[in-house]
């Protein structure tokens, strides 16, 4: 779950983490009282879930309250459409106005989950306020990484150790340890995925502060963070991702495709999407309908893929183990009534109440095209998007 | 021959709710021996009026001398259950739950340095040896052959679908390992691959990947090695970065976790690749010569 930045920096302000003054603002008068407040020079930062809000105009520095105001005016209310963002873009519904930080020096700062190493993983690089993962495939050299002790933390002479590798000033040495080790207890207490200040900046009167903030709560540990899971945003989550999220199922909108697949199995439902690509189409979604799915939840499933107007036929593979396949079978003519979708359906069904489930499907009114095997399945979807493509 | 549960497996089910009651009925009646299940609450019960009950892993060990444990228990308190039977001494813990936070099993991975206890998990179908009629896990067990060939692989259904194409060419399976999908696990392919390269009863290996982490790469550096035959394939090649493909570890985070990068490594180790998940079967069939 991804928290908005005005959110972060409550929780490193919490976490003893520097951050420079600021308030979040839901209407312009409020950003200008806020400015106000701040002493007139101000930046106004658009609160979206997205990165790359700068180059797309959600990022402005401005001189008076009054340009304070005209900012977020120009911001709230409207969708900001960045690199990171599809081409609808997210919704702006708040600013952060804070006050402005003479930068001397940036510097980049994150804290992740090293799955090979299993430990958390700091990392930082003098090259702050640049596209990160631009720099780890160009210079891998200039990213210092640290790690973490499971058990202890971070060990307090390897923070101190980074800052030094780093070039920070003697004098900062000290309270840029403290920011590295407190963000390393944020990151685990908070049950983070990611942790990141970028840029870490060293102001020109030598102060070390967060300038931004991003942090990325594991939605598998939300059950113990009550009070974060309260900061959850889903408008700006892309719509069916969210109502996928609701119903208990895995879906992410693949861009540019028009097979909707529907799978059981993270593992089956990525090898369905490739598949569908070798045959030389293009995967709509990815979509595991999970083990213990029910025919509700698979009618919801299927009338999700099929709310993608992209998709113009929908690909079910389902390997009955836990999932029996007759209720895949009824949760997907369910699914097809309440969305009255006509699109073909290319079926594969096999193992537990595979029988069962084809018969229901045949029975149904459904243009269902049955297969045997999956190396059918990539000739069978281009055929049917060749000859009844488009028929909805 | 075959590797990790056999003949000789001792079952103990730990989280014997509504899902661990079927899968333990399941196992059961594929072949396995269930000598006892722990549930909170249950202590000096029988499940289905034959196999005894406990209140904790330890008075099971005690009591009827498990040596595989296999865990439903839901994913808030799975860790804890994992640690619980690696302190009651129980040789190979296998945990199916989905979900357990990564932090937690960060701490869980870094108790298990220097126990004895291996941990196959969490987040995984189990294991199977259709051979020795053992099934200790979610799979669905009539779909397996008894032969030569040994499977590893991340995903659950996934590896359903391979083993549904080799029995179809009547290749049978000496032992089908699933290591789990999750970024931090207890066995990973190479402890696998090992295993099988040892094993006598075991021919040649299908391995399936996927995207994230770098764990195929590391298991290219041994097939290297080995002097059995490895068919491996990677799924999520159509996967865009920075999205995670419902399998916690599966979301490229960097280069290294692109399935190209994987096919490559694996190729320059002499494993042949299946392209396409679909030819699984046949490439096998092609190496092993049948």
């Amino acid at each position: 779950m991804k928290l908005h930045e005005y959110q972060a920096k409550d929780l490193f302000a919490r976490y003893g983490i520097p951050v420079p003054r600021g308030e979040v603002a839901s209407t312009a008068a409020e950003a200008r009282s806020v400015a106000e407040k701040l002493g007139g020079k101000v930046v106004v930062k658009a609160q979206v879930h997205a990165g790359g809000r700068g180059k797309a105009g959600g990022v402005k520095l401005v001189q008076s309250p009054a340009d304070a105001e005209k900012a977020a005016a120009g911001m709230l209310g409207r969708n900001l459409v960045t690199h990171q963002t599809s081409a609808k873009g997210v919704p702006v519904r708040k600013v952060l106005v804070s006050e402005t930080t003479a930068i001397a020096t940036e510097l980049y700062l994150a804290v992740v989950v090293d799955g090979n190493a299993a430990a958390p993983l700091v990392m930082a690089s003098r090259a702050g306020g640049m596209n990160i993962e631009e720099v780890a495939e160009k210079h891998p050299e200039q990213i210092i990484r640290v790690a973490g002790d499971p058990v202890y933390g971070l060990w307090p002479y390897r923070a101190r150790d980074m800052a030094r590798e780093l070039g920070i000033p003697p004098k900062l040495v000290r309270d840029t340890t403290a920011l590295i080790s407190n963000l390393y207890r944020a990151f685990v207490e908070l049950d983070c995925t990611l942790a990141e200040v970028n840029p870490l900046v060293i102001t020109a009167d030598e102060k070390v502060m967060a300038v931004d903030a991003k942090i990325t709560i594991e939605d598998d540990a939300l059950f113990r963070h009550p009070d974060l899971a309260k900061l959850a945003d889903p408008e700006q989550e892309d719509e069916l991702e969210h109502r996928a999220d609701r119903a208990g199922v895995k879906y992410v909108k693949l861009e540019n495709g028009t097979v909707g697949c529907m799978v059981n199995g993270a593992g089956l439902a990525m090898a369905t999407m490739d598949i569908t690509k070798k045959a030389g189409t293009n995967p709509a979604n990815f979509l595991d309908v999970g083990g213990s799915a029910n025919e509700e939840r698979i009618a919801e499933a299927f009338s999700i893929i099929v709310s993608d107007t992209d998709v113009k036929a929908v690909l079910v593979n389902i390997f009955g183990g836990i999932l029996r396949c007759d209720i895949a079978a009824r949760g997907v003519v369910m699914g097809a009534e309440r969305s009255r979708s006509r699109l073909p359906i290319v079926a594969l069904m096999r193992g537990t109440n595979a029988k069962e489930g084809r018969e229901i499907l045949q029975a149904s009114s459904l243009n269902v095209t049955f297969l045997n095997d999956l190396s059918e399945a990539a000739p069978a979807v281009a055929g049917v998007l060749s000859t009844r493509g488009g028929a909805r | 021959m075959s590797i990790l549960v056999g003949k000789e497996t001792r079952l103990l089910v730990q989280g014997l709710g509504r899902e661990g009651s079927f899968h333990a009925n399941r196992c059961r009646a594929y072949g396995a021996n269930m000598v006892a299940g722990v549930h909170p609450g249950r202590a000096g019960t029988k499940f289905e009026d034959t196999v005894p009950v406990f209140e904790s892993v330890a008075d099971a060990v005690h009591a009827v001398k498990p040596n595989v444990g296999l865990i439903f228990v839901p994913a808030p308190a799975a860790a804890d259950a994992v640690v619980e039977q690696v302190d009651a001494g129980i040789p190979l813990v296998i945990c199916i739950t989905e979900g357990i936070p990564v932090l937690d099993m960060v701490r869980v991975k870094a108790y298990l340095k220097g126990k004895k206890s291996r941990l196959l998990g969490p987040n995984c179908p189990g294991v199977i040896t259709p051979g020795e009629k053992v099934k200790i896990g979610i799979m669905p067990g009539d779909i397996h052959r008894p032969g030569r060939v040994g499977v590893v692989s991340r995903s659950g259904t996934l590896t359903y679908e391979a083993v549904m194409q080799l029995s179809t060419l009547e290749i049978g399976q000496s032992t089908c390992v699933g290591i789990g999908g999750d970024p931090v696990n207890g066995t990973s392919f190479v402890d696998v691959l090992q295993m099988f390269e040892a094993d006598a009863g075991t021919d040649a290996v299908v391995m399936i990947g996927e995207i994230g982490g770098t764990r195929e790469q590391e298991a290219a550096a041994y097939i290297k090695k080995m002097k059995k035959p490895v068919i491996a394939t990677i799924v999520g090649q159509t996967a865009p970065p920075g999205k995670r493909m419902g399998h916690a570890g599966a979301i490229i985070t960097g280069k290294a976790g692109l399935a190209s990068e994987k096919i490559a490594a694996l190729k320059a180790a002499g494993a042949r690749i299946a392209d396409s998940p679909a030819d699984i079967g046949r490439i096998t069939r092609d190496v092993i010569g049948k």
